[in-house]
């Protein structure tokens, strides 16, 4: 039995070189079902001593495991042409392996914190669950105003709310750094909006601040300029407009040429030509005050926007509400 | 707010452009919303002459007329009772379309042919018929454009306005910025038929009186000003054309007279008026005081309201009569029979207002502009320019007029440094122009010792300190008239977020593998009773914060699933939050899910059948490469059907195994998993030295009993088989009576940094390694 074995094992080495009519006979002479060597040894197997029984048995299986395979293997190669005038249809597709995405607000987020990388921002994030103190106090926002309406607010209890913008870093990093201070913020944002094809209660937002001796309203439309000039394309045209945001004074509204019409209007930009990008302006000298910094010595400016808005505008997607579905023909779009 | 095109050309005296008004506006800060020409409907009728006027042969009530249109006469039946002869109206020809989408064709009306149509205010959409049809008080030659011959083509133009500029909420406001922006004077054109002798309300302290009414105040803090006037032998009625069309302009239904003429002054000079019907003051008195308790008032939206301590009331000499800044009072309103006016002109506390409004969870055109302030300093013009018109437009005569103001304040001054605007701005701004720039908003300016001392106009409470001047600066010299040029700066002294670097290698691996980024929503319902739950959440199903990924990630899946997407691999990176331990905000905790389900490659013509599958092997790997990346430096072990991480303290903090979802039979089971990440110490590369010596394997296939574990085994074969034994990965498992239960083969790798392993010296290592495990995990060598 045995040599049996060994036998059919020599037998067996000779699959890897055999050309297919060989391959055939090996295959019936070996493991046919009626005369094939293997089966009629695999058929003797219960005449055994059981002591035989168990270690010859597992031998003469896994050898038929390995015969199988060497078979399979000899087959598949027979069958593929090669070498010189063979037929191979090159046009044939080739082998793939799934390739994942990054998120398109993960996409535009990282490209923006890049861009500001150039200007000497770093990136840092906060906590999401906010204290009034640090999303309207701390910001020159007083809640006895209409200028706190714009930003109807979720509150988790205990005066705790989900902050209503990125904002309230600027004064959680200007109270633990010193000047020079150039930081950009991307984080997620909650405002008690009803979803629809442009608003989400849940949004993503990306802030910006720096802060040192001497800077100015120059400064801060150059990093902005350089900014946008990066993020679409050179020849696009940058326009600042006064805006109001309780914590930046002079404040802007950056607008951007349409992306979509080169600026001869369209419905994107409600014919307007422009797309209104980001609010921003001059540090007010209120917040230095109240995030202790001395506001006669230093100024800086800010800057908010909407990486989501950013990223439908640039991948022209027609609904924020696609950003949360984990759709896998959306997410795909984006490797 | 929305703007006439034609009331703010009214003050300007020249004729605006409305595209070129929305660029100016804009770049003064009220960006345009939407601009809309009005009546263009109206653009095909003309201005016709009657000649003649003749009876319709065959029916008494219509007129025959023969119409002029400017080319030739026609003849048109009229049935309305004023048509006259000599008189000029509106005139639709054969084809034109009117208002509501009427196509005028000839017919015969009663056996006429009449060409056309004279037409009525109401057929044009102007309003109610008078008498009849629309005469027309022009010098047009007939065949002139309707719209060319009245003051009806008009532009409705909407800004946004922000919170600090209450000041661009009326039409004076918006008027004195594009005066400053084209150079000219701003002028209020008077009425017509206004008196001309109106004159100025007498002051008072506390408490005075216009014609024998007492007017009092007595919460100064909530109504620091208030100022009325009476007006006696007024009519009400319908407002001249001219009224309504200004309010049909701008979005405003005409009400009468006496209403429009208040609506009028609060859209052109942002000062709300409030007129009471003099008879129905008991008193007559008016008392400006808090609400006293029990005290109820029926507004004039018919809602019964129960006001608090805290609302200031306008009382007559006994009750409630209207909520100071928000609403009248029913019992007050004026009606058709009303002869005797108090008009009110007030100055309410802004936060008074607002608190007011949020309480009664009612919100007016009046309390809109209280509560972010309007002009305290110009309340007795804007009275006198509301009185002016009243009489006007509903007839009647001053009788008297006083102005409560318990303290008077003056405009404040503020000192503003011209360096510092430099400073600021960053470009020298030369100081005539700093002058010449506010002086042109209403500024008054006077410079005092290096300085300049800054008077601020009562229209913008805004301007408080050197910084708003600051601003207004460099708005009126405009924002794209300073340069873009950068300049040196200095690097960042905060240090990047330890967080971003180890986010971006789990997006690097996940996505390397295949997995997509997904972004679940935040908000749902409770996961845990340790989920957050919002204190006003927008409906209940999205009232709690989540405490885990998974369920974000299952719905997604099964949102694939619902659109026939078989083949689902998505990672997310987000936080998930807790209830607090200690203090008051939530725990936050960073959070790395994923989930794959379906095939494990793409398919391939090299491949028959179907692919492989993902399963709990491929799920076990990627947690533990991301816990390697992402997680507290811990261990993977079994629990259950899957597993989970233990950080080093022995918590749990990630786990990973099949996922329950609501699967479709034709979808593949789904695994997924989560971990806490965590931003450890950076991980640093130190390079080993290739090896110089060649490696010896030998595979051990072993027996194991039921319960003994792979990594059990692994554990005695690196501790023996150290230092020699490199590494050991099980390769093969196979099940069978067989062999007595399970049988694991490993390969095990072996290697001497400084010399060729002879085999002896391997084989003794691999018998130690076989008798320590038989010892301990009664584990025997499969034999062969
Ligand atoms: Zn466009």
């Amino acid at each position: 039995m045995r040599d049996k074995l060994n036998d059919l094992a020599s037998a067996a080495a000779e699959i890897a070189t055999a050309d297919a009519s060989r391959l055939a006979e090996l295959k019936v002479s070996l493991l046919g079902r009626k005369a094939g060597k293997l089966t009629e040894l695999l058929r003797e197997l219960p005449t055994l001593s059981h002591e035989e029984r168990r270690t010859l048995g597992a031998q003469a299986n896994e050898l038929k495991k390995k015969i199988e395979a060497d078979i399979d293997e000899r087959e598949r190669t027979l069958a593929t042409p090669s070498g010189a005038g063979a037929d191979v249809d090159g046009s044939m597709p080739g082998r793939q392996a799934w390739r994942g995405a990054l998120h398109p607000v993960t996409l535009v987020v990282d490209e923006i914190c890049e861009i500001f990388r150039e200007l000497g921002f770093s990136r840092v994030t906060g906590p999401e669950a906010e204290t009034e103190e640090y999303n309207f106090t701390k910001l020159n926002i007083s809640l006895d105003h209409p200028a706190a309406d714009a930003q109807d607010t979720f509150y988790v209890g205990q005066g705790t709310l989900l902050r209503t913008h990125t904002s309230p870093m600027q004064a959680r990093v200007m109270e633990t750094n010193k000047p020079p201070i150039r930081v950009v913020v991307p984080g997620q944002v909650y405002r008690r909006d009803a979803f629809d094809p442009s608003h989400s209660p849940v949004f993503e937002q990306l802030e910006g601040l720096a802060v040192d001796e001497g800077l100015s309203f120059v400064d801060f439309k150059a990093a902005i300029d350089y900014f946008v000039k990066r993020f679409f394309t050179r020849d696009t045209v940058v326009r600042f407009e006064p805006s109001f945001f309780p914590f930046v004074e002079p404040g802007a509204q950056v607008q951007v040429q349409c992306v979509m019409c080169r600026g001869s209007g369209c419905s994107t930009c409600k014919q307007s030509g422009f797309l209104e990008i980001m609010g921003a302006g001059m540090v007010h000298p209120e917040v230095f005050t109240r995030c202790g910094l001395d506001a006669e010595r230093y100024t800086g400016y800010a800057f908010g926007m909407g990486p989501q808005r950013i990223a439908m505008l640039r991948y022209r997607i027609p609904d924020i509400r696609l950003f949360f579905e984990g759709d896998m023909r959306f997410l795909g779009q984006f490797t | 707010m929305n703007l006439s095109l034609n009331w703010l050309s009214s003050m300007l005296n020249r004729s605006l452009d409305a595209r070129e008004v929305g660029d100016l506006l804009a770049r003064a800060g009220a960006p345009v919303e939407a601009e809309e020409a009005l009546h263009q409907d109206l653009g095909d009728v003309i201005v016709a002459l009657v000649e003649k006027v003749d009876k319709h042969p065959n029916a008494d009530r219509l007129s025959l007329c023969q119409v002029n249109d400017g080319s030739s006469v026609v003849e048109v039946v009229c049935g309305a009772p004023n048509v006259t002869a000599g008189k000029k109206y509106p005139y639709a020809r054969v084809g034109t379309t009117l208002p509501g989408g009427l196509k005028l064709e000839s017919r015969k009306i009663r056996g006429v042919l009449s060409n056309g149509m004279l037409c009525s205010a109401k057929e044009l959409g102007l309003g109610v018929d008078h008498d009849g049809i629309l005469e027309l008080n022009t010098d047009a030659a007939p065949g002139t454009r309707f719209l060319d011959a009245m003051p009806l083509a008009d532009h409705r133009i909407t800004i946004e306005v922000t919170a600090n500029r209450p000041d661009l909420l009326g039409h004076k406001g918006v008027a004195r910025e594009l005066a400053a922006a084209y150079g000219v004077p701003l002028r209020l054109p008077p009425f017509p038929g206004a008196p001309t002798d109106v004159r100025e309300a007498t002051r008072a302290k506390g408490a005075g009186a216009a014609d024998g009414v007492e007017v009092r105040i007595e919460d100064a803090e909530g109504c620091p000003r208030y100022l009325a006037a009476v007006i006696r032998g007024v009519k009400v009625g319908p407002s001249p054309d001219w009224l309504q069309a200004r309010l049909r302009a701008i979005g405003a239904r005409p009400i009468n007279n006496v209403v429009d003429a208040t609506n009028y002054i609060l859209f052109e000079l942002n000062q709300p008026l409030h007129a009471f019907d003099l008879a129905r003051l008991k008193g007559p008195a008016i008392v400006v005081r808090r609400a006293k308790p029990g005290e109820r008032i029926t507004t004039l939206d018919g809602v019964v309201r129960v006001p608090d301590g805290e609302m200031t009331m306008i009382c007559d000499a006994t009750t409630p009569v209207a909520v100071a800044g928000v609403m009248g009072g029913q019992n007050s309103e004026v009606s058709s029979d009303t002869t005797d006016i108090l008009l009110e002109c007030a100055y309410f506390e802004p936060r008074r207002i607002r608190r007011t409004r949020k309480a009664l969870k009612t919100s007016t055109e009046a309390s809109y502009r209280f509560e972010r302030g309007i002009d305290l300093q110009s309340a007795p013009a804007a009275l006198r320019r509301a009185v002016e018109l009243l009489v006007a437009v509903a007839g009647g005569t001053v009788t008297g007029s006083v102005d409560v103001y318990p303290s008077p304040v003056h405009e404040p001054t503020v000192f503003l440094r011209t360096d510092r605007v430099a400073h600021l701005l960053g470009v020298a701004v030369p100081v005539g122009d700093i002058e010449r720039h506010l002086v042109s908003v209403g500024f008054a300016v006077a410079p005092k010792d290096h300085r300049l001392a800054v008077q601020v106009p009562g229209w913008r409470p805004d301007v408080t300190g050197e910084v708003d001047l600051i601003e207004e600066v460099a708005r009126l010299r405009g924002y794209d008239n300073f340069p873009v040029e950068i300049r040196a700066f200095r690097p960042s002294t905060v240090p990047d977020d330890p967080g971003e670097r180890v986010k971006d290698a789990v997006r690097r691996l996940l996505t390397g593998r295949g997995l997509h980024e997904t972004r679940s929503f935040p908000l749902g319902a409770q996961g845990s009773p340790e989920a957050v739950e919002l204190e006003n959440p927008m409906s209940a199903e999205e009232a709690y914060l989540r405490t885990d990924l998974s369920p974000g990630l299952v719905r997604a899946l099964e949102h694939n699933w619902a659109v026939r997407e078989r083949d689902v691999r998505l990672f997310e990176l987000g936080i998930v939050f807790r209830k607090p331990n200690a203090g008051k905000r939530p725990v936050e905790t960073l959070r790395l899910g994923a989930v794959v389900s379906g095939a494990r490659t793409p398919s391939h013509w090299t491949v028959s059948g179907k692919a492989l599958q993902y399963d709990r092997w491929d799920v076990k790997a990627l947690f533990e490469e991301a816990a390697a990346l992402a997680g507290a430096f811990g261990r993977v072990v079994e629990d259950g059907d899957g597993w989970k991480l233990e950080d080093a303290s022995g918590r749990v903090c990630g786990w990973a195994g099949e996922l329950t979802a609501d699967r479709p039979a034709w979808a593949a089971s789904a695994f997924g998993f989560e971990l806490d990440v965590h931003v450890g110490q950076r991980r640093v590369v130190v390079f080993a030295p290739l090896p110089g010596t060649p490696p010896v394997e030998r595979d051990l296939a072993l027996v194991l009993k039921p319960g003994v574990r792979a990594d059990q085994v692994e554990a005695v074969m690196r501790r023996v088989g150290a230092p020699l034994l490199e590494t050991c990965r099980a390769f093969d498992e196979y099940r069978s009576e067989q062999v007595g239960g399970r049988s694991v083969a490993w390969r095990l790798v072996f290697r001497a940094g400084d010399r060729t392993l002879r085999d002896e010296e391997v084989d003794a290592v691999v018998k130690k390694i076989v008798g320590t495990l038989k010892e301990e995990l009664d584990a025997r060598l499969r034999e062969s």
